[in-house]
């Protein structure tokens, strides 16, 4: 970082980690829930959408912090939607370039990255307003939750579904796969049953902290 | 029926691959403006309205990136068509009615965000439908959505009043009744062949 930059409010942990937990953008702030469930079927397939969104989320955030003074208010929207489909495009060709079966598992999902609105959310709220270092560290950290939540989502989909982890078999060959798991149904499902375990862990520490203050 | 006959293209959009149920698209404002009756018919036609319009223009660019060779731009034009096409309707609604204006708050500027339009457009190009195809295919996808959204609100005015455990209500619940029907919906799967 520069030294320009000692006027700013120093770079703490939770810059990195309130997009791991505590702003959690899937399962508190429940935005990017498109994709969340759309390609969670299985573990791999979010956790390669987890990664795409996380580096269209640090490209975006480093080219939008440099010129988040050149960008008249206005039209910073705008703005903010074409350079994120900038680097959509480029991930887009090099998911394509390195791996086709996953291009096609992934399918038009990789370009609708650019509709992903935890991207847009970080861009308007952060990224626009402090400086490099800052919203590289809160991107990544951002992009890390995300991508967790989603290997979240499609473990224990994938678990479920076909009685696998990361295409290991868990179960052996008698396993009754659960076939609603796998179906649209079943990323509603096993979204509501995250929702409920981090409301149930949240009030756990607020009642902790009340008991505490008290 | 043929798989890209007209009737079978409106149904396939309309009930059996729904794009909110069945494909996980515009989940945004389906969870956003779900909750009332009253917003959720004026949203559900301002997104029908901007698919109509992004189909078109989308097939249109689509036609002249292809002739000039330059289909990497396709997803950066489609993103600026919409965002126009968004914004038209808003300022119609903000002239017409200043009420619902209001209603619709912040989920009227982000249909631009909305996968499902975006979605619809790139599912047209990719199964290189014609032009009357894209137009019914836009059509069946914004009814869809329409149904879907009228659906789930109805069910959440009766929630408001059914005794939820405290730590599963909000969002949770309203998942869980999204998965309920997006269940009922796969009993669609099928239909026309």
């Amino acid at each position: 970082m520069s030294a320009t930059s000692s006027k700013d409010k120093p770079m703490t942990a939770t810059t990195f980690t309130e997009g791991l937990w505590k702003e959690n953008p899937v399962f508190v702030m429940l935005l990017g829930l498109c994709p969340a469930l759309a390609v969670s079927n299985t573990a791999v397939n979010a956790l390669a959408m987890g990664v795409a969104s996380t580096f269209v989320l640090l490209g975006s955030s480093l080219l939008i912090s440099l010129l988040r003074n050149l960008i008249p208010k206005q039209v910073r929207i705008a703005s903010y939607i074409i350079i994120i489909a900038t680097f959509v495009t480029a991930v887009d060709y090099i998911i394509h370039a390195l791996s086709l079966e996953l291009y096609n598992a992934l399918g038009a999902f990789i370009q609708l990255i650019v509709v992903n609105c935890a991207i847009l959310g970080r861009a308007e709220a952060y990224a626009s307003k402090h400086k490099v270092g800052h919203a590289l560290v809160n991107g990544f950290g951002m992009g890390l939750g995300f991508t967790l939540a989603l290997v979240l989502v499609g473990g224990v989909r994938e678990i479920l579904g076909f009685g696998t982890l990361f295409g290991v078999s868990l179960f052996g060959a008698q396993f009754q796969p659960w076939a609603v798991f796998i179906l649209p149904p079943g990323g509603f499902f096993v979204l509501s049953f995250w929702l409920v375990v981090f409301a149930a862990v949240r009030r756990n520490r607020e009642r902790k902290e009340a008991a505490h203050g008290a | 029926m043929a798989h890209d006959s007209l009737p079978f293209i409106f149904l396939d959009a309309f009930l059996i691959n729904n794009l909110v149920l069945a494909l996980f698209l515009g989940l945004c404002p389906f969870m956003g403006v779900s909750s009332k009756l009253k917003t959720a018919i004026p949203m559900g036609a301002a997104v029908m309205f901007v698919m109509l319009v992004a189909s078109t223009c989308a097939y249109g660019i689509n036609a002249l990136l292809v002739r000039f060779d330059i289909e990497y731009l396709r997803l950066i034009s489609y993103i600026a068509v919409i965002a126009s096409a968004v914004q038209l309707v808003e300022m119609t609604v903000k002239k017409f009615s200043p009420t619902l204006f209001r209603m619709l708050g912040i989920f009227l500027p982000l249909i631009t965000t909305n996968c499902a339009i975006l979605g619809m457009a790139l599912f047209q190009t990719f199964r290189d439908y014609s032009f009357s195809q894209s137009i019914t295919y836009s059509v069946g996808s914004g009814a869809g959505f329409s149904l879907a959204l009228i659906l789930m609100a109805g069910m959440r005015e009766k929630l408001d009043l059914a005794d939820v455990p405290g730590i599963s209500s909000g969002a949770a619940a309203a998942f869980m009744l999204a998965g309920l029907l997006s269940l009922a919906f796969m009993g669609f799967a099928g239909l026309g062949g």
